[in-house]
């Protein structure tokens, strides 16, 4: 008889995988108002984590917590830990520039820079690195492969990134953060302001992204995190209600509110 | 009642149109008596001769000079600290009391009238050296361009949305750099604008060239010395009982309006281009 | 309507081939068994009989395995139209399958009942009709794979052969019933043995129609009108 045991694979649970961010105890705050109450979670290596909840559960609070972008606004802070790679980012002796290297953000709307496709890439890069001119090209070219948009640009690395199209400048935006070769990216709704097939292959790019980085995506767009994301975790007014396997968050959550919410039941 | 409405509509638009009839009969007025008048004296000598003693036909070179060379200064002066200023109302002073502060004082400065600016540096630097000079005038005219440029630096730098900062911190590069490298380039049509704006203003500014400038009958380059300029010579010879001086004074009226109305066709210009 | 190229999300597609193997090793394994099953009765094989009754444990599992599977894709990737036809079918097809599995076994429970040395006549006929129905169950799956509705098609068309084979192998055993009575034992265990081989062919049609509607969308007129028996 022949043997199928292999066919029933035993699934890997992302909860074994080691963890590249341990987010311990933080709270948010903006001003007085508490958004976000005592949260732990643990961010696996190279898979994708989706953020999931209605809109003011503090999902966007958490991502801006990871590279302190909240910092530029006075009366924001964040108290608890979040440890990248052991260590606690949320430091004031952290230094702001080495963490915003390691941990790159990609926002809602595409934000190039008003100049050159080149030098929207080299931005970074430039200042953090010394680099010859043909070092310079190879890590652009670098950077727009991997973000799938080296073919539809080559040619015109010196015209005005405005000039691209939506989804265009969107994976602008990410090779932009890629061409410092960050460890982690942060995704805020990323394809919130893009039509359905520009979206289709961003998602298509962050699943190939994920076997070298470790991403963590908001999105208010169940179905998007039920496709991209290894990992999901539910919030609800500021708390994290539930975290799991994506598979098993969509198919049998332990939670009813997280119930509740995937199946459109808001009460 | 429709019929009701429609009158009224119809009376309001009336009342807008009489309204706008009004404002632009006395401006194409003066456009026209300008055009007419200055035209008519308009001749290359304009620009090769200077200021003529009473009764003499002459030109206005040392005055397109002077005014040339006092607007140039005050530019060179205000706009690099117009720009700082604004810059730092936009980007560091957001949430400080300080820059409200500032920014309320800076409005000030805006709306007050040039004459006074004059009388300051009048006091400031025309009776401490014992002269007019043609450096207290490009320093008054500095004074009249500053809070324009502070004024148009901090909204031109406000209109680029907060996503393009975030972009650029969430890089990892510094603020400073991240002012100079991105918003600069994102503000820039605005900034631009800002300063030629105030190039249109301080062209044609009269009373603080009054105190502190004067005017000088001579060629003169020195700008320790009273320097000449095109608007006080439109002013003393207006006034005078010479005719070629009327003459002058209208040619000089034509010229400086001209000028000044290029100058807003170009900002216009840069606005389109912009979008 | 024709298929234009992948999902531009590659794990879909790579969800869907999953799927699909499933569907084909378990149409393998029944295959297979229902292979297995005629050889045992036909030589009278009792161990190997009981080792395929124990082996149909692996075609529930691997029901229940794309049942797993179908679920997860119906949740995570939210298929539609032909997609969504095909994950439903897929489920379905799986269930029929396992069932097809469960015939076999059941055929091989009989190879007991039967009387060693000389055998009736009808025996002759049934690896036959096991083959037919053998072959049917394949070409459903296969035109399940090729999304191929034609092929589904003609499956059907083939179980008026088993329905035939079917008749003619019960009129004879009613004869050898007849005839005599010692013969009633064994006459019964090989017609429950026809009875199984026949079900299988009308499973084969099932999964056909389930094939059809997933390919095309629409019902594949029942051309399966049960006969008497």
């Amino acid at each position: 008889m022949i043997q199928f045991q292999e066919r029933i694979s035993g699934q890997v649970s992302t909860a074994d995988a080691p963890a590249k961010i341990d987010i311990r105890g933080m709270g948010f705050f903006y001003g007085k108002s508490h958004a976000l109450r005592d949260v732990t979670l643990s961010v696996p290596a190279d898979a994708v984590t989706a953020i999931i909840g209605p809109s003011g559960c503090g999902k966007s609070t958490l991502l801006r917590a990871i590279n302190r972008i909240y910092e530029i606004y006075p009366d924001q802070y964040a108290t608890g830990e979040i440890l990248l790679d052991g260590r606690n980012l949320l430091e004031r002796r952290y230094s702001l520039s080495a963490l915003r290297r390691r941990v790159g953000m990609v926002f809602q709307k595409p934000t190039p820079f008003s100049t050159t496709i080149r030098n929207n890439v080299a931005f970074a890069l430039s200042y953090f690195e010394r680099l010859s001119k043909s070092e310079m090209s190879d890590r652009i070219e670098e950077a727009l492969r991997q973000a799938a948009l080296w073919d539809e640009v080559k040619d015109k690395l010196g015209a005005s990134a405005l000039s691209l199209s939506g989804g265009q400048q969107q994976r602008l935006c990410i090779a932009r953060t890629l061409a410092v070769r960050p460890e982690v990216i942060l995704l805020d709704e990323p394809t919130s302001a893009l039509d359905p097939i520009s979206t289709a292959r961003i998602e298509e790019l962050i699943s190939e992204l994920r076997e070298r980085f470790t991403i963590v995506i908001v999105t208010h767009n169940m179905q998007q995190a039920a496709r991209v994301s290894q990992r999901t975790a539910f919030f609800h007014l500021g708390e994290l209600i539930e975290v799991g396997d994506t598979s098993q968050i969509f198919t049998n959550p332990q939670v009813q509110r997280t119930q509740d919410y995937i199946t459109g039941r808001y009460g | 009642m429709p019929l009701r409405r429609k009158l009224a509509d119809i009376l309001a638009l009336l009342f807008a149109g009489a309204a706008t009839l009004f404002g632009l009969v006395w401006l194409v007025w003066i456009l026209w008596t300008t055009a007419l008048q200055g035209g008519a004296a308009l001749s290359p000598v304009l620009f090769t001769q200077m200021t003529p003693p009473p009764g003499e036909s002459g030109g206005l070179l040392n005055a397109f000079y002077g005014s040339a060379v006092m607007v140039l200064l005050a530019l060179a002066i205000g706009t690099p600290i117009g720009i700082a200023a604004g810059t730092y109302l936009a980007e560091h002073g957001r949430y400080s009391r300080l820059a409200a502060v500032v920014s309320f004082i800076n409005d000030i400065l805006l709306s007050a009238p040039s004459i006074v600016i004059g009388l300051f540096i009048y006091e400031l630097v025309v009776r401490p050296s014992g002269h007019f000079s043609g450096l207290a005038g490009a320093l008054a005219l500095a004074m009249v361009l500053l809070p324009i440029v502070v004024r148009t630096t901090d909204e031109a730098l406000r209109l680029v949305p907060n996503t393009m900062r975030e972009a650029g911190f969430a890089l990892g590069i510094p603020r400073w750099r991240v002012t100079a490298r991105v918003l600069y380039k994102a503000a820039l049509s605005g900034i631009v604008t800002g300063v030629l704006l105030g190039l249109a203003r301080i062209a044609g500014e009269t009373a603080p060239l009054l105190f502190t400038a004067l005017n000088n009958q001579f060629w003169s380059a020195d700008l320790s010395q009273p320097l000449a300029n095109v608007p006080v010579v439109i002013f003393q010879y207006a006034m005078s009982p010479y005719d070629q001086w009327h003459e002058l004074a209208w040619a000089g009226a034509f010229v400086l309006t001209a000028f000044v109305l290029c100058l807003n066709l170009g900002v216009r210009f840069l606005a389109r281009g912009a979008k | 309507m024709a298929r234009a190229g992948g999902h531009t999300l590659t794990a879909f597609d790579h969800d869907l081939g999953e799927l699909r193997s499933l569907i084909i090793d378990m149409g393998s394994v029944a295959e297979a068994a229902i292979a297995e099953s005629m050889r045992c009765l036909v030589e009278h094989d009792e161990v190997g009989a009981a080792e395929l009754i124990a082996a149909d444990e692996q075609l529930d599992d691997l029901e229940a395995e794309a049942e797993r599977r179908a679920v997860e894709l119906i949740a995570l990737r939210a298929p539609m139209a032909d997609d969504l036809r095909e994950v439903v079918a897929a489920l379905k097809i799986a269930g029929v399958v396992e069932r097809v599995g469960d015939y076999a076994k059941n055929i091989a429970r009989r190879v007991r009942r039967l009387p060693k040395g000389e055998q009736l006549e009808p025996m002759s006929l049934l690896p036959e009709m096991a083959k037919i129905a053998a072959a049917m169950v394949h070409d459903a799956i296969a035109a399940f794979v090729d999304r191929n509705p034609e092929g589904a098609k003609q499956v059907c068309a083939r179980d008026d052969a088993l329905d035939d084979f079917y008749e003619s192998i019960f009129r004879t055993l009613v004869t050898f019933m007849m005839e005599d009575p010692q013969n009633i034992s064994p006459s019964t265990t090989l017609l429950f043995v026809a009875k199984n081989l026949e079900r299988i062919g009308d499973h084969a049609t099932n999964i056909s129609e389930m094939v059809y509607y997933a390919a095309t969308g629409e019902r594949l007129l029942d051309a399966n009108t049960p006969r008497d028996g």
